[in-house]
């Protein structure tokens, strides 16, 4: 949905986990801007109905943009990328125990 | 000025449910609700249909919950099918979890003095970690759950529904329901009553005063001297996750929609409906005792709620003696008793007298020290 | 935790960043806590390292923040990033979280700056993945500088759309189309004020010349859009909509961005249990707030757009009122000081704001932002449609928090950022009651998740500032 403006310069030095696959990442710069650039930039399937929803607002007031940062369900927009950030995409109510086996 | 059979003081739980048995029975009923931004008891209360721990050294109250329990599933259907609202009412058991071996004998022995005090009845069962365990096979218990107490009968409901289903039943049935118009007076009259808010007047042959902590001074209007005070209660509720409790507990429960609640304070603040972190920890440290994978949950949102206390805790109903149509009520426990509420009491009111059964339940037990 | 300042300030953007200068010069103890990664909150944002990249192209606006930014640092301010504030204890105690490590700081005062966020935009769609709003997409072009890969469709009313259109030209971006959703008779009803506004100048003519420049670049440019229904399946395909005299048109895009104007950040002033009053001019609840900013709640500032929008130099000048007026309160400045600092500074705050009349009138919301069709999902963390909220808004004349309570709407993660406005807006227009008299949520504490781990372990240590 989005792209680098400069997309010739690579200023990616980190690797990020979306779903466990490795994406490259600048170091600092917003989880969501990083979703935005895949192909698929939805960051849940809503509890509720399972319906995509994808980042809204890029500053932290609208919560579309929650996924399991490391094992805890926050904002990919508020959220400042680091190199082994595991990430994964929530779909439906939350399983912690499912999340926790997995480790 | 309009006027009807009766008029209700209070849209909370405990006043809407008579509303709803009194539209069921008689022609004219008006429930007047205070502001929304009054003490609602209502948006605070947890959801549980419970008897564990209730009536102790207070047979008659014992024996109004166990009634009204067991009316509970009634009730919901009829609410239902009148409201064409599903209230998520299950009631396959309620547990109080125990943390150590003083924590369940403590509640082993209340559970066997309820027994006896009711006569036998089979309410209530304690199990061991084993029995839990076996009970619950996928919930993941914390190391330091030594066991629980089951209350065979017990269940649980969401309260806002209730109240909605309450409400729309209420209008459904052709009665009638104001908010935002609180009550301020009540002047006996000739043949009845003169309630006065502050936009409008309307008349009733009776009145029911349901109105929370602000019952007192409407009831003291008709002669009535019920004495409550507030106890602050906080209660967490996390985002929504799968299903991990299927069975309602004391202090936690998860709902239809997966979020879980966890209310476990009692507090003497007066009027005050500020939260605390203080007690979020406390009550995080408790819940995660129990449920440790709920260490990685968001705590969505904190709030509280002021319980309507009466003196020993117990509820009061109450008719005037000098003006036999005013009646008034106060309870902490209105969701446990919305089947007797809806059903009985209703019933007793249309008819125009509290029942003998209910007599120890009238404040002037309170009278007593005044002397 | 127990390290304690004179002054806990929350958010780095323009008001933020002058509160702590101010109060620095002053000599208090000064804690700034943000949210962000590095400061100049959402119009400065990643100013430091956006120097030598995208800085030209980003405008004169967002470079002269590079300074405050540089004053901050060199000011003897903590700054704390990374940091998400969840609850304020009176006295006051702070408790935040920053990389799951939750902690408290005590501070004597506190300035809110957090700011302003854009005014929800509800219509049929608006949840899709490829629907964001403006300011979302001018925060991607500072970080970390990134544009849609397709050509966008803006929709919208205000000086913001036109900035980034103007911007996004600049960085090369492909432009679908501008929809302008201000009401032809906005511009009648602003004239009377464009007097007063024309003495700020600069500011004024900025705006006109973008308007001016995107006119001329053949833009597909659509005048008077009413209505606005986005549809697609997984994500936004295409957009309806209607303009002019009634005429519909259909478009095909997937990215579309929304944006009906500002308003203040007041989630964490409600939920402090601030007054607040309804704003006709800007639709909006605006705290209550004495001449320094001070709140209704004893030692509690607000500063910035989060007191009324402004826009930033109007917001520097208000954190430096607020860091003033915190000083005098802590006795660290004598009452004759206190006046002759502020003095012109307010005179430059009557200036900075001079314009607003004619601003707020220009770019006063359409009604369909408040009463969307009855299909539209008001509440998007749980999913309510305006119809239910129509339906249960007839049930007794609720309240906002009653109907919060009936519908969850409001009870998501949000906690009512997205709908409290809208709810808000269709039981008044319902109930036939204005919103004042409505009200809003009541917004209690977390101010953003704390999982129930952090909130047991709360670290007791010394906090290193």
């Amino acid at each position: 949905m989005f792209r680098r403006i400069d997309p010739e310069i690579n200023y990616n030095q980190v690797t990020v986990y979306i779903d466990g696959h490795g994406v490259a990442a600048e170091p600092g710069e917003p989880l969501a801007a990083v979703l935005l650039r895949l192909d698929c930039p939805i960051a849940r399937k809503t509890p509720i109905s399972a319906k995509p929803r994808a980042p809204y607002c890029m500053m932290g007031i609208c919560f579309e943009c929650m996924m399991v940062i490391d094992g805890v369900l926050s904002r990919a927009c508020v959220t400042a990328v680091q190199q082994g950030m595991q990430v994964e995409r929530q779909c439906g109510a939350r399983d912690i125990e499912a999340w926790k086996h997995k480790k | 000025m309009d006027k009807y059979s009766t008029i209700v003081v209070g849209a909370g739980i405990v006043g809407a449910a008579v509303a709803f048995g009194l539209v069921r029975k008689t022609s004219r009923v008006l429930v007047l609700d205070g502001n929304d931004i009054d003490y609602r008891a209502s948006r605070a209360n947890f959801g549980l249909i419970s008897q564990q721990g209730k009536g102790l050294g207070m047979p008659a109250y014992q024996q109004l919950t166990r009634q009204s329990v067991g009316r509970w599933s009634d009730f919901n259907r009829q609410l239902s099918a009148l409201s064409g609202i599903d209230p998520h009412f299950e009631q396959a058991g309620g547990l109080s979890f125990c943390l150590d071996e003083t924590e369940f004998r403590k509640r082993d022995f209340v559970a066997q003095q309820l027994c006896k005090q009711s006569g036998g009845s089979p309410d209530f069962e304690m199990l061991d970690r084993a029995d839990l365990v076996r009970l619950l096979p996928d919930t993941p218990l914390g190391p330091d759950v030594y066991g629980a107490c089951l209350g065979l009968r017990e269940g649980h409901v969401n309260p806002m529904r209730l109240l909605l289903a309450l409400q729309q039943a209420i209008l459904r049935r052709g009665g009638e329901l104001r908010s935002g118009d609180a009550v301020n007076t009540i002047r006996p009259v000739r043949h009845g009553f003169v309630v006065e808010t502050a936009r409008d007047r309307f008349g009733a042959d009776s009145v029911l005063i349901a109105a929370g902590i602000g019952t007192t001074a409407l009831a003291a209007q008709v002669e009535l001297d019920i004495p409550l005070t507030p106890q602050r209660g906080q209660i967490l509720v996390t985002e929504r996750l799968k299903r991990v409790l299927p069975l309602p507990a004391s202090g936690l429960r998860q709902t239809r929609e997966g979020s879980i609640t966890i209310g476990f304070t009692e507090e003497d603040v007066g009027q005050d409906l500020g939260t605390t972190v203080e007690a979020a920890v406390v009550m995080s440290r408790r819940a995660t005792r129990i449920l440790p994978m709920l260490r990685h949950a968001n705590l969505v949102r904190q709030w509280a709620g002021l319980r309507v206390l009466t003196p020993d805790g117990y509820p009061i109903y109450a008719q005037s003696q000098r003006y036999r149509g005013a009646f008034a009520l106060a309870c902490h426990s209105g969701i446990t008793l919305a089947a007797f509420h809806a059903g009985e009491l209703a019933s007793a009111i249309n008819a125009g007298d509290l029942p003998n059964t209910l007599a120890p339940f009238h404040p002037r037990r309170f009278y007593v020290q005044k002397n | 935790m127990r390290h304690t300042v004179d002054l806990a300030i929350v958010g780095s953007g323009p008001a933020g960043i002058s509160a702590a200068t101010e109060a620095r010069l002053h000599g208090l103890s000064v804690l700034v806590i943000d949210e962000q990664p590095a400061p100049g909150g959402q119009i400065w944002r990643g100013v430091e390292r956006n120097e030598g990249r995208n800085h030209h192209a980003l405008g004169k606006d967002y470079r002269v923040g590079i300074e405050f930014v540089m004053a901050l640092r060199a000011s003897g301010a903590h700054y704390m990033p990374d940091c998400q504030i969840w609850q304020i204890e009176s006295g006051f105690t702070l408790y935040c979280t920053r990389k799951q490590d939750s902690f408290s700081v005590r501070a004597a005062r506190v300035i809110l700056a957090t700011g302003a966020q854009e005014r929800p935009v509800p219509f049929p769609g608006w949840t899709l993945p490829g629907v964001m709003t403006v300011g979302a997409a001018q925060i991607l072009l500072k970080t970390p500088g990134e544009i849609p890969s397709t050509p966008v469709w803006v929709a919208g009313s205000g000086p913001l759309p036109l900035l980034y259109l103007t911007q996004l030209r600049r960085f090369g971006g492909r432009i679908g189309g501008y929809l302008d959703t201000t009401p032809v008779r906005n511009i009648r009803n602003a004239l009377p004020f464009l007097p007063q506004a024309l003495r700020q100048g600069s500011e004024l003519l900025k705006g006109l010349s973008w308007i001016a420049k995107l006119q001329f670049q053949g833009i597909p440019t659509f005048r008077n859009v009413r209505s606005l229904e986005a549809e697609g399946e997984p994500f936004l395909k295409r957009l309806h909509f209607t303009y002019g005299n009634g005429k519909a048109r259909t478009i095909e895009t997937n990215v579309l961005l929304v944006h009906e104007g500002v308003i203040p950040s007041i989630h964490m002033s409600m939920g402090l249990g601030c007054e607040h009053s309804w704003n006709e001019d800007q639709q909006c609840f605006v705290p209550v707030l004495d001449r320094w900013g001070h709140s209704s709640t004893p030692g509690l500032f607000v500063a910035g757009d989060g007191a009324g929008i402004g826009g930033a130099k109007a917001a520097v000048t208000r954190g430096r009122l607020a860091a003033i007026g915190a000083a005098l309160s802590l006795d660290k400045l004598r009452p004759a000081e206190g006046e002759r600092f502020s003095a012109p500074l307010r005179r430059s705050l009557d200036r900075s704001l001079a314009s607003r009349p004619f601003l707020d009138q220009l770019f006063r919301p359409r009604e369909d932002v408040f009463s969307p069709p009855d299909e539209t999902l008001i509440c998007r963390c749980e999913e309510i449609t305006a119809a239910e909220i129509r339906a249960l808004a007839r049930i007794g004349s609720p309240g906002p928090n009653q109907l919060k309570s009936f519908t969850r709407a409001g009870m998501g993660p949000c906690q009512g950022r997205q709908c409290g406005y809208t709810v808000a807006h269709i039981l008044a227009s319902t109930q036939g009651r204005s919103i004042g008299d409505v009200g809003y949520y009541r917004i209690r504490p977390p101010f953003k998740p704390v999982t129930l781990g952090e909130l047991t372990q709360i670290n007791q240590e010394e906090m290193p500032l």
